[in-house]
């Protein structure tokens, strides 16, 4: 039996300076079909729907709505195609009705058929069931009806393809319900829906069908019920799961018995839900688990970088208070931030005031760093590092990734930290600087130096950390050590103990 | 309109709470005041001379809670209104023809708000910044015009600025036993069709509604197919239109133009609207609001006259105190609500 085909896209190109965002990328979507559309971080699903969406151009391949061809220049054009998507932070208006926002930059003639709208409104929202009046305030409504407005209005503009980009992130478990039960009723209607989540259960709980993508490239479309969650993991992470049974065993590390450098009981923040988490000295140990899982919010919290809610906190066994990144610098610990253009470097200031800075501040401004001190510090770590740069005063910017990454790392070295956390350090960068972070972070450990490491690349974490912390939905879900850290027991505790 | 909302067992809108808010203060205000006070306060005329005084504030108040709405600010609009009553005076006493007296200051606005609005919204420079400039531009142009006061001397003008309704019946007669009538002037009927037609914008048309969607969120706004540069231009462009009719009207109660008309009547225009609950952050604001704004201030200033504080320093004292009030009953009020929400 062969569905109607709603939209089919082929060989979508994209290209980006230096980075070919899409390869020849395939995706078809049928009526009447919930269609989840997965991959890891700078897989190309983002960029796949912004194509779809007409907020970027692509560069080569065809999109057909209902076996005709179309172009798709502007997010307007996609909506006169019928093509409506709902994003992840909230399109619409807090201050204006429910009414309002459903046909406000849609109407005809200068005037604004109030009561008409309101009418329509009233009967679109009690056909789909969604919990608003069309004259309340919209920024009255919870964050899941907000969600389910933006959803009505785009029915209401005659969707026959609905993206719905990360809907469920914001909201509680009865919310993401109320919202599927939505889904399912659009499905019934024969509007096809592209989720986007990466939500692994909720993609097992409402989608028919499951598109793949890795590193641009399309891996595979199945059908939900036919791919096992541990399968769907292996296939977004990229290794086959007989591949990965035969790799043999990271190398076991004897630090069990070192003594409890750092502990938290019940730590939360305004991003991470409750944990508990110790730190051994010299061990090196490792967050893992899918993007938005959890892990990066996790190690902010252990440094204050997020609003810390609760729990408690012990260094070297003694009670401590860690909610800002200036608490958690004092008693010793440094974290390198996942986002390096964002939160690490000044891109403006020069690579010896980049590095000085973290000791500068812990130093507080009425001590000055000497000028010859500094230059002195720059240049021991520009050849500890093998940073590549022109000279000491050149700004941070100019250099590559991976040597602005040595240079935070620098800063934060100098400041001889006994716990430093390393989120995504090696992300983006060449091979060979991967490799000599890894070795350096090895290095450390010997040294005494606690490290917590985060990488996307599962690889990787195998190779340097002797513990593994499993992360799935935003809870811990396992800590893996000794034999068992291998990518398989990896990929099936990601993918949930069901799989098993 | 006001018994629609009762009838609703919606509630009420942050515009609408704040504008009720507006309301049920002045009439509070006025009433102890008629209490308490007496005096002039007791006599209907009052409220006349009230509006007779503010009829170009009035005018103003309604650009600004335009501009404001749309999530802007615009601070020329006094010294706009001052080059206006100066470029009509002398325009007059040359030998002008009414009509074109009344052109010439609709075009000085509408210039002004044109080539603002074409910098704030196409360019992209801060509202601030561009009708700081405004107001310096427009303040030197009217010196440049004239140093000394001009007395509008001018036939027909005279005529019409001694057009005025009067309610004999709502007078008073004075000690010396004259029959003092209420007078409504030429310039507050036209401040009313100001009112009026602002308020029929904003409420019930599509560009009116587009005000407050960019004002709310400009993101979303371009998201939902609002065109939301002509959007914020179109709002400096109203704002810069009833800053020229604000000054004619200006002119028609003084008479004559001085470089210092209209100084700091920007500053009462932004106070007045933030009193009668227009955001400065954008998006939520009526001009309903901002005629009880005006009011409201007026009100405070007569009060503080009457109570025998007869000196400029006591009314901007009390009216800043005031204003500080307003400010935090306002975000008492909003974020209790947005408290209530939430659990």
């Amino acid at each position: 039996m062969q569905e109607e085909c709603l939209l089919t896209m082929r060989g979508i190109v994209k290209r980006f300076p230096g980075v070919l965002a899409l390869n020849g990328v395939d995706f078809t979507l049928r009526e009447g079909e919930i269609h989840a559309l997965m991959g890891e971080n700078g897989a190309g699903k983002s960029t796949l729907i912004k194509v779809l969406t007409g907020v970027y151009q692509m560069d080569g391949g065809e999109i057909k709505v209902d076996g005709k061809k179309i172009v798709i220049r502007s997010p307007q054009d996609a909506q006169d195609h019928g093509i409506s998507t709902v994003y992840q932070e909230i399109t619409l208006c807090p201050n204006l009705t429910v009414a309002e926002n459903m046909f406000i930059g849609r109407e005809n003639g200068p005037m604004v058929r109030r009561k008409a709208n309101e009418k329509r409104a009233d009967e679109i929202l009690n056909k789909l069931g969604i919990p608003a009046r069309s004259t309340q305030q919209l920024g009255d409504c919870s964050l899941a009806v907000q969600q389910m407005v933006a959803i009505a209005r785009a029915v209401d503009m005659q969707c026959k393809v609905l993206i719905l980009d990360e809907p469920t992130s914001s909201l509680d478990d009865k919310e993401v319900q109320m919202l599927f039960g939505l889904m399912r009723d659009l499905k019934s209607r024969g509007v096809g829906i592209i989720f986007v989540t990466h939500f692994l259960e909720q993609v097992y709980e409402v989608s028919d069908r499951i598109t793949v993508l890795r590193n641009g490239e399309l891996v595979g479309e199945y059908l939900t019920e036919e791919l096992p969650q541990v399968q769907l993991v292996s296939k977004m992470i990229g290794k086959e799961l007989e591949e990965l049974s035969s790799l043999g065993d990271a190398e076991e590390k004897n630090d069990k018995d070192a003594e409890v450098f750092y502990e938290a009981e019940g730590l939360s923040s305004s991003e991470a839900m409750p944990f508990d988490f110790t730190v051994r000295k010299g061990e090196v140990n490792g967050f893992t688990g899918l993007l938005g899982s959890g892990r990066s919010e996790s190690v902010r919290a252990i440094f204050g970088a997020d609003k810390v809610n609760g729990g408690t906190v012990k260094i070297k066994g003694k009670p401590a208070k860690i909610t800002r990144p200036i608490d958690a610098m004092k008693h010793g610990i440094g974290y390198l931030a996942e986002d390096r253009k964002r939160d690490g470097i000044i891109a403006e200031l020069s690579v010896r005031e980049n590095i000085i800075l973290a000791l500068q501040v812990m130093n507080g401004m009425f001590r000055p760093i000497s000028r010859s001190e500094s230059e002195a510090f720059a240049d021991e770590y520009i050849k500890v590092l093998n940073i590549k740069t022109a000279s000491r005063e050149t700004p941070v910017g100019s250099l590559s990734g991976g040597n602005q990454q040595k240079v935070i790392l620098a800063r934060w070295l100098l400041t001889h930290p006994d716990y430093l956390i390393l989120d995504e350090p090696t992300r983006g960068i060449d091979v060979g600087t991967k490799l000599e972070i890894q070795k350096l972070v090895l290095k450390l450990a010997e040294e005494g130096v606690s490290v917590t490491f985060i990488s996307s690349e599962v690889e990787e974490m195998l190779r340097t950390c002797s513990r593994l912390i499993v992360m799935r939905d935003r809870h811990i879900v396992g800590e893996l050590t000794g034999s068992d850290l291998n990518q398989t027991k990896v990929m099936k505790t990601i993918a949930g103990g069901e799989a098993q | 309109m006001k018994t629609s909302f009762f009838k609703r067992k919606e509630p009420l809108t942050d515009t609408q709470l704040l504008m009720t808010i507006a309301i049920g203060i002045f009439v509070v205000m006025y009433v102890l005041a008629i209490v308490l006070l007496g005096g002039g306060f007791r006599r209907p005329k009052q409220i006349f001379d009230m509006l007779n005084d503010n009829a170009s504030l009035i005018i103003v108040a309604c650009g600004l809670t335009i501009v404001m709405i749309g999530g802007g600010i615009d601070i020329s609009v006094g010294a706009v209104t001052s080059l206006v009553v100066m470029s009509c005076v002398l325009y007059l006493n040359s030998g002008g023809s009414i009509v074109v007296s009344v052109l010439l200051a609709l075009g000085i606005g509408l210039g002004f708000g044109l080539v603002q609005g074409f910098l704030i919204s196409y360019l992209e420079i801060q509202p601030f910044i561009v009708t700081l400039a405004g107001m310096f531009f427009a303040r030197g142009m009217t010196t440049i015009l004239s140093v000394n006061p001009q007395k509008a001397d001018h036939a027909a003008f005279a005529e019409l600025r001694n057009t005025k309704i009067e309610i004999s019946w709502l007078g008073y007669t004075a000690k010396n036993g004259n029959r003092m009538p209420a007078q409504i002037e030429l310039g507050v009927v036209i401040a009313f069709v100001c009112l009026v037609l602002v308020f029929l914008l904003l409420r019930y048309m599509r560009l009116g509604r587009g005000f407050y969607a960019v004002g709310g969120n400009q993101r979303s706004a371009l998201m939902l197919g609002i065109n939301v540069k002509r959007t914020r231009f179109l709002s400096y462009v109203l704002s810069g239109l009833l800053s020229g009719v604000s000054g004619y009207v200006f002119l028609l109660h003084t008479g004559a133009g001085n470089a210092t008309n209209a100084d700091g009547m920007e500053m009462n225009a932004i106070a007045a609207a933030i009193i009668g609950g227009t955001l400065l952050t954008g998006g939520v604001g009526t001009v309903i609001g901002s005629f009880f704004g005006v009011l409201i201030l007026t009100t405070i200033k007569k009060i503080v006259v009457t109570s025998g504080l007869n000196a400029p320093w006591w009314q901007s004292i009390t009216t800043g105190g005031m204003l500080c009030f307003f400010i935090l009953l306002q975000s008492v009020v909003l974020s209790r609500r947005a408290k209530k929400k939430k659990t």
